[in-house]
């Protein structure tokens, strides 16, 4: 019962963090709110037992992305528009969440120990890093060894986001050659 | 009944990811498009995680008890890699930020669309 | 802000602590929480921590921009060319039981040698990601001060061409 009190707890913080994320038009405090919602993002994945997601979410979401987001605001208006209620795109947005709770209430309850999930291949993978693979945490056997290839994949998107973004913004520009334009930005 | 108690954590996800997505299509500054992505997004993996959780389980770091129930590994390693694909993409967005806003000047999608057209329109008057 | 002795003193003594830190979750991802995406996070954010408080030119001989690139690259190549040992042993791509004396052994020097690969790439794309934005606007005052020069290097060939046509037609 006080899983429930902690879970509802965090994410009642986690709505309105986000509600006044979406209604305040002040970018910088837009984005240190994102960088707070994930920090309690980050909270809640560690009542949910994921310690490496939370790890990751805190370093990841409260950290790096935070970072970035402010190093854009230094160069671009730090104010937004004034926007008012649009009706269409919230209309939009409450036909999602039904259609989504619609197709949720098929899963197996919340916590449930027998649902088909834990039955598949989690028990392989559980026995597998005891035995095989011999490391108690079972998250990594299973990113690097049992899944190393979406790593290596992973791995990969991480090198062409850096490629993507030296390419847009880091300042390299064409070589002058005989008689053409100059094409440096 | 027992239905919406069983599920309660779901719905609330729900929720949260509807705030994430309302701010993605109903603000028009790019900024707060991205914000609402990065909602949106943790949202989803919440979801995830919440599917993976088994009740009286703990954390999936092997302890040697035979007895212990692990939480399901499978749902933390595919959102590990989520999260650092949305960063990834975050880090691109924000990068095409700001050169929209060094090419056009604005960063409201209003504005922009005007702009555009107005280039549009110069071009067509010229050819 | 290194003009401030707090944050000055504390981050002198907070960013070798947090490398540390980095270093001890990417080699003991095996036994607790933690790998490769979240030790690169945390090495970057030690170097970030420098380039803001120390300034960017600092930061930036800290974490060299080559070095940035074949670190990059190196990471990826690291993981791969994990693979591929596997397979100079005679095993399938990335299948670490060959990499060591026993299966577990192998398996234990396979993910510890992926793991740095990767993260050695997160670390140095999120300084490389850092630099790149925090960079521009000294990118963009550059390129305008080089403009400037084009242009009044243009204007002064002009007016010595219309004054030497000037001398030609008298």
């Amino acid at each position: 019962m006080s899983g429930f009190f902690v879970n509802a707890a965090l994410i009642s913080l986690l709505t309105l963090i986000a509600f006044l994320a979406v209604r305040l038009h002040r970018l910088f405090a837009v984005v240190m709110l994102s960088g707070a919602f994930s920090l309690v993002a980050a909270t809640l994945f560690v009542v949910l037992d994921a310690v490496d997601v939370a790890f990751t979410e805190a370093a990841v979401g409260a950290g790096i992305s935070t970072i970035l987001a402010l190093a854009t605001l230094s160069l671009v208006p730090v104010n937004e528009k004034t926007h008012g209620f649009a009706i269409v795109p919230a209309f939009l947005a409450f036909a999602t969440a039904a259609m989504l709770a619609v197709a949720v209430a098929d899963l197996p309850a919340f916590g449930d120990v027998n649902a088909p999930i834990h039955n598949h291949v989690a028990p392989d993978y559980l026995q597998g890093s005891a035995e095989d693979i011999a490391i108690p945490n079972v998250v990594t056997s299973v990113l690097a060894s049992y899944r190393g290839f979406d790593t290596l994949g992973e791995t990969v998107v991480v090198f062409t986001a850096a490629i993507a973004v030296l390419l847009v913004l880091g300042g390299w520009t064409r070589r002058k050659q005989d008689g053409e334009d100059d094409n440096a930005r | 009944m027992s239905n919406l108690i069983a599920h309660w954590n779901y719905f609330l996800v729900i929720a949260l990811m509807m705030i994430g997505f309302y701010a993605v299509i109903a603000r028009g500054n790019m900024v707060k498009k991205m914000v609402g992505l990065t909602i949106f997004q943790t949202s989803v993996f919440m979801l995830y995680i919440s599917m993976g959780k088994v009740a009286n389980g703990t954390a999936p770091i092997l302890t040697g008890d035979a007895t212990t129930l692990y939480a399901n590994p499978l749902p933390h390693v595919l959102i590990l890699t989520a999260i650092v694909v949305g960063v990834a993409t975050t880090a691109v967005g924000y990068a095409l930020i700001i050169r929209v806003y060094e090419s056009y000047g604005t960063i409201e999608d209003d504005e922009l669309i005007k702009i555009i057209e107005a280039e549009d329109n110069a071009e067509a008057h010229d050819a | 802000m290194q003009d401030d002795v707090v944050i000055r003193v504390i981050a002198k003594v907070m960013i070798p602590a947090v490398m540390l830190f980095a270093l001890y979750v990417q080699f003991h991802g095996d036994y607790g929480p933690g790998g490769g995406f979240q030790a690169g996070v945390v090495f970057a954010a030690a170097f970030v921590l420098n380039a803001m408080i120390f300034g960017l030119n600092r930061g930036r001989h800290a974490w060299p921009a080559h070095l940035n690139l074949l670190a990059i690259c190196g990471g990826v190549l690291l993981y791969g060319l994990t693979g591929v040992a596997s397979m100079l042993l005679g095993a399938n791509y990335l299948d670490y039981d060959v990499l060591g004396a026993t299966p577990q052994s192998g398996q234990h020097n396979g993910i510890l040698l992926v793991e740095f690969g990767v993260g050695l790439t997160v670390a140095s794309v999120m300084v490389a990601l850092f630099f790149t934005f925090a960079g521009r606007l000294t990118h963009i005052r550059l390129m305008a001060k080089m403009q400037a020069q084009e242009d009044a290097a243009q204007k002064k060939t002009k007016r010595k061409t219309k004054r030497t046509k000037k001398r030609a037609g008298k």
